[in-house]
């Protein structure tokens, strides 16, 4: 081995181990901030026995979850039964692997190691474990691999509700992974390239995606929300119809593995919002973060850090805010709401770069920015303000009324 | 005959999904910052914003006359009017033909705390009280004896409200 090559291998071992420590922990840490905020919201305290501040909840939960019984359903399919949590938990602990987390470090690290030898280092490290080219392709693939451990695990525990809520996540992950894919269309389109990396350079050079792009930033927040199966789209757990949905008969820590794929889940959509929309690690108006460095990348972590943990707030203020959605009325925004504005507003933006470029050549990325911005803007009170007018999510009386009641 | 389903007219076309939700997030942000109103209950047992009511019916207590004795004269009401069969009472007879109660066991298992016997009791000396907190290791403590009903120390019922007492 060459030491270049060792001095990769040392460095991805050390990120890997760094960001895999960082998702378990910051997991952990997510149930209780989900329960602490629910108590806030309904004027409770929320977890405070374990710990100061409940601090220790987690740690709590873990050691029930390890030493509680694993139960094995009469009937089940057991290798299927076995493996499900593990086909949730594996996608969604790996996602955040393509994630850049800060601006790349350069460093020049020639060093003599006891074991390895001599490790060579030179350029800039990429604060992602893999910066893969293929970028949030990667996720969107991952992400809905997670799927087939929730079915499997409805199908395997030879339940009724298991099934019910396996079939639901199937049929609903199926349904918002278009939407989710077509919303990114657009910031493909402006950035020229999939990888996660380019698409935060250029929203350091011009705006933020989330002006230039509202909508899609809009319809990737929506379909995330079905995606991490959330409320309000929740269906597959939908406890008052189906117990707990697809994971009704797991117990202990085969049960902690889906509840750790879900928030690792939460975790990758914020850090896609805060990635694709927010700028990343961007820190807005200066360069300073650009020029690389030890404490630019400190700063940048924090950065993207606080842009990420306000986007996790936000999708469990959402759960604690709305109640749950009928299932047609999910069905029907995924297909006829989502999917058709998805298609159009890939169109107009299409159409509006094409303009740009044609009309504009020599404006400057603020510039065309703002064109966008304002654009967006239009769209946005369009779609807000003319067709979420009981369109967008419509009631059960808005639907024939059947024979019988219509003489009533 | 069909169910008659009644369809209410809603408002169509001036409701806004986006919009509702907004102002639902404000309003659960708004409580986010309001202060907690759980009040932590080990910790804290009762505090002015919050009592038992005086007319609680609680643990009972057997009330005392000035010599410390015994006020049940061991009538035998209480138990005859006792819905939940709970009260053991046998009676006995001292040598000046005083009555006092022999054996008297209230069983808080069996208890509804229905009040009964305090209000019936002539002599005001069975009472139903103001507490709740009556855990116990073992089920055989909760069939309370004479000495232990005499010894509690929490205030007994009112049955009703003192400033309502017809209930109006």
């Amino acid at each position: 081995m060459t030491p270049e090559l060792k001095g990769f291998l040392l460095f991805s071992v050390v990120k890997m181990l760094v960001v895999f420590t960082m998702v378990m922990v910051g997991v952990a840490l997510l149930t209780l901030m989900e329960r602490k905020l629910a108590g806030w919201m309904q004027n409770r305290p929320g977890p405070n026995r374990v710990g100061p501040w409940g601090i220790l909840q987690p740690a709590a939960d873990g050691i029930k979850n390890f030493i509680k019984e694993e139960t094995l359903p009469a009937g089940a399919n057991r290798g299927l039964f076995l493996l499900a949590p593990a086909l949730s938990f594996i996608p969604a602990v790996s996602l955040m692997a393509v994630v850049p987390l800060a601006a790349p470090l350069p460093i020049d690290v020639d060093w003599t190691l006891p074991v390895l030898g001599q490790v060579i280092y030179r350029g800039d490290l990429t604060m992602a474990v893999a910066d893969l080219p293929i970028g949030f392709l990667f996720i969107l693939a991952l992400s809905s691999l997670g799927v087939y451990g929730i079915a499997l695990a409805g199908w395997a525990s030879n339940s009724k509700y298991s099934l019910l809520g396996g079939l639901r996540a199937s049929a609903q992950m199926v349904s918002y992974e278009v939407a989710m894919g077509l919303s990114l269309i657009p910031v493909l389109l402006m950035v020229g390239n999939v990888t996660l990396a380019e698409a935060i350079a250029r929203q350091q050079d011009g705006l933020w995606f989330i002006g230039p792009l509202f909508l899609s930033f809009f319809f990737f927040l929506v379909s995330g929300f079905a995606e991490t199966n959330r409320l309000p789209f929740d269906m597959p757990e939908a406890e008052a119809e189906l117990v707990a949905g697809y994971h009704a008969e797991y117990s202990a820590m085969k049960f902690s593995l889906f509840m750790i794929g879900e928030y690792a889940h939460i975790v990758t959509v914020a850090a896609m919002v805060a990635a694709l929309f927010f700028g990343g690690w961007d820190i807005p108006f200066t360069t300073w973060d650009e020029q690389g460095g030890v404490a630019q990348t400190l700063a940048t972590h924090a950065a993207f850090f606080l842009k990420m943990f306000f986007w996790i707030f936000f999708v469990m203020w959402i759960r604690w805010t709305l109640p749950r959605f009928r299932y047609d009325q999910l069905m029907g925004l995924g297909w006829r709401v989502m999917l058709p504005l998805a298609l159009a507003y890939i169109m107009v933006i299409a159409t509006s770069i094409w303009a740009l470029d044609r009309w504009w050549p020599a404006g400057t990325e603020v510039g065309r920015g703002l064109v966008l911005t304002v654009l967006n803007l239009v769209i946005a009170w369009l779609v807000f303000f003319r067709l979420d007018r009981g369109r967008v999510v419509q009631g059960v009386h808005l639907r024939p009324a059947p024979r019988a009641a219509r003489g009533g | 005959m069909a169910i008659g389903v009644k369809v209410l007219p809603r408002p169509d076309r001036g409701v806004s999904y986006v919009r509702a939700t907004l102002k639902g997030m404000a309003l659960t942000f708004r409580h986010m910052l309001q202060p907690r109103v759980t009040m932590e209950y080990p910790e804290v047992r009762s505090d002015d914003s919050w009592r038992i009511a005086t007319r609680w019916r609680g643990t009972h207590r057997m009330l005392t006359d000035e010599l410390g004795r015994s006020k049940c004269v061991a009538c035998g009401l209480c138990p005859q009017i006792c819905p939940a069969n709970c009260i053991k009472l046998v009676p006995g007879e001292d040598e000046q033909g005083h009555r006092f109660p022999l054996i008297y066991e209230i069983d808080e298992f069996r208890c509804v705390f229905c009040g009964y016997c305090q209000e019936v009791c002539p002599e005001e000396a069975i009472h139903v009280g103001v507490h709740f907190e009556n855990a116990e290791y073992t089920r055989d403590r909760f069939v309370y004896d004479h000495e232990r009903l005499a010894s509690q120390t929490h205030a007994v019922s009112t049955l009703w409200d003192p400033t309502d007492p017809r209930g109006e």
